[in-house]
């Protein structure tokens, strides 16, 4: 090796003055963190399959193949009243990207690593959040594109078209604790995706997203029509014009789907939230 | 004159439930040196670093880190110091270069500054062809190297490394060795965790030995060797068939001798320098044709079965986990 004087590469740092550490927002780290994460989609583009593939092939396979068994009252038939049901099934799925890239990163000691930085902690948290909701938001557009395709429209207001997709990514946000909840607490992914699909399958179909309820037995059509999924599916429908006629003896919350929609995303995030906060800090801090 | 102390541990204890991983730990690393913290598996390094690097609150106790406090003023400490964790926790599907962006836009560096300090470390822990290929694709040297580029984007004056060396092969561990030298060359106040006694006796000035969460023996490598008895005068002779004579000659200056056939070898415990001149004009006028005279000091290995009864590369509890492994110490 040279010396240090004849070759200025090998003694590199001692060039480099010590930086300016500007203190950043929370706003900021997060969102350094978060284009950490679409990087990662970049690398690994089949990390969108979840919100690509998966609700497409859903769409196709019961919009054609059990489709044609389910008969609904709205004016363009199940394929307009499959979609609300399918995009709600994607969005609480939001639940389980969250997961999985969480338990990733405090198993990898990533968030070990962050946290020995000088931001504020929370943007681990945070910087997830805003890289699952746009996770989200690719999955709506896609649901709505192959919608259009086979024939779902909105039948209504720029307004209350608005306001559907509104209130799923509201939903989104509210699922995206329960990821947190469940990344701190599960030791692996293996461990997630088995609580994850194990919950989240019974949970989003035992509702009204991809068949009407009344057809139900009493005490199943019960359960589904208090689901909140189904009160999310329910307020998407009526907000974009896909909705059939009530049926006969529908539960509460099908008549007024789109408060208790509102209702449900805060009740869910003022009680999982604090819960996830509470299980990242003991995982991280011990 | 003295110098401050860039990091200082005052008590530290830490409890998980029941367990108690770190009882009582002090030590003090002066700016500009090197401290290495030496103990087998499960001792509490881990944990003692995690305290200092603010990861985790201790129990009791508090420390200082370029003198700010742990426990009251941890985001201070967090911008005064860079950690290298157990594994290295780089971003797999992210570049070398992506990595150094990532913690130094976290950091609130100047852009600018983090492109010119990205060359410039990625040029020196020689990573510069491969900084733009995702480290996935890298060895483990690489990633350890990487890890510690990280760890240094916002140039540090502390730097706390933890097994930074554990998994690696003896070339890339020697690499590693070298960039932490220059570092400390440079100013950088440095505290490493290992279980590898080599390690400690190369790099560091001054060591701490804990076993149990306890401190239990403290000094530099040379001062520890010392501590574990006598150095040992070796008589290594030419003929194999001396070796009878060369014992007659040597018994009635020492207190015994050892006779090692195979290896040609007389050792007997050694009663300083001056002894050993002694001893080497005796043979000098003696018929016996030497191949070496000298003293043997006890290695860090020595030193730390003599202060723990166990070696240190054995495990102190019974998990089947391999030694050179990357360890499992209390990851929580």
């Amino acid at each position: 090796m040279t010396s240090p004087t004849t070759d200025p590469t090998t003694h590199a740092t001692s060039t480099l003055e010590r930086p300016e550490i500007r203190t950043t927002g929370l706003l900021t780290q997060s969102w350094a963190i978060a284009r950490r994460n679409f990087l990662h989609i970049r690398r690994m583009p089949e990390m969108l399959m979840d919100v690509t593939i998966q609700p497409v092939m859903f769409v196709l396979l019961f919009a054609y193949v059990f489709g044609s068994s389910i008969d609904v009252a709205t004016p363009a038939g199940y394929r307009a009243f499959l979609l609300a049901g399918i995009m709600a099934q994607t969005v609480a799925f939001a639940s389980f990207i969250v997961a999985v890239g969480l338990t990733a990163d405090l198993d990898k000691g990533i968030v070990d690593r962050m946290r020995s930085l000088p931001i504020n902690p929370a943007a681990v948290l945070v910087g997830r959040s805003i890289s699952s909701l746009a996770h989200s938001s690719i999955g709506l557009v896609v649901m709505s594109l192959t919608g259009l395709v086979i024939g779902w429209r909105i039948h209504t207001n720029v307004f209350e078209a608005a306001l559907g997709y509104l209130l799923l990514l509201g939903w989104g946000f509210a699922m995206i604790w329960v990821g947190i909840w469940v990344g701190s607490a599960m030791r692996s992914v293996e461990a997630v995706n088995g609580v994850m699909f194990a919950t989240m399958f019974p949970i989003t179909f035992l509702a009204n997203t991809f068949a009407p309820t009344d057809r139900m037995p009493t005490f199943l059509r019960f359960v589904a029509e208090w689901n909140p999924i189904s009160s999310l599916t329910q307020a998407v429908r009526e907000l974009w014009g896909n909705d059939q006629p009530l049926a006969e003896g529908a539960a509460f919350p099908m008549h007024h789907p789109i408060p208790f929609t509102i209702g449900w995303i805060i009740l869910i995030t003022a009680v999982v939230a604090p819960l996830a906060i509470r299980t990242f800090r003991a995982r991280t801090a011990d | 004159m003295t110098r401050a102390a860039a990091i200082e541990a005052d008590g530290l204890v830490k409890h998980f439930g029941e367990t108690v991983a770190v009882d009582g730990v002090s030590f003090s690393v002066p700016e500009g040196s090197v401290l290495g913290l030496l103990g087998p598996n499960g001792a509490g390094k881990t944990t003692t670093v995690r305290m200092m690097t603010t990861l985790t609150r201790p129990t009791a106790g508090t420390g200082r880190v370029a003198g700010h406090d742990i426990v009251a003023d941890p985001a201070a400490v967090r911008r005064s110091m860079g950690l290298t964790g157990q594994a290295a926790t780089v971003d797999e599907l992210l570049t070398g270069r992506e990595n150094l962006r990532l913690i130094g836009r976290l950091y609130g560096l100047d852009p600018g500054y983090i492109k010119r300090a990205s060359d410039e470390l990625l040029e020196r822990f020689s990573l510069a062809d491969a900084g733009d290929r995702t480290a996935k694709t890298y060895s483990g040297g690489m990633r350890r190297r990487l890890d510690l580029a990280v760890s240094l984007i916002a140039t540090p004056p502390v730097l706390f490394l933890d097994e930074p060396t554990t998994g690696l092969d003896p070339r890339s561990r020697v690499e590693l060795w070298e960039v932490l030298r220059e570092l400390v060359a440079d100013g950088t106040t440095l505290l490493l965790t290992t279980q590898y006694l080599e390690e400690a006796d190369q790099l560091a000035d001054n060591i701490v030995v804990i076993d149990r969460g306890t401190v239990i023996a403290e000094g530099t490598p040379l001062q520890l060797k010392d501590q574990s008895g006598a150095a040992a005068l070796v008589v290594t002779v030419s003929h194999a068939a001396d070796l009878a004579a060369a014992e007659e000659l040597l018994r009635p200056y020492v207190r015994e001798v050892h006779v090692d056939a195979g290896a040609r070898q007389l050792t007997a415990p050694a009663e300083g320098l001056g002894h050993m001149t002694r001893v080497a004009g005796l043979f000098d006028q003696s018929e016996i044709v030497l191949d070496d005279i000298g003293l043997k000091r006890p290695s860090l290995d020595d030193v730390f079965l003599h202060l723990t009864g166990h070696r240190a590369e054995e495990r102190t509890d019974d998990t089947d986990e391999t030694a050179g492994e990357p360890a499992g110490e209390m990851t929580r």
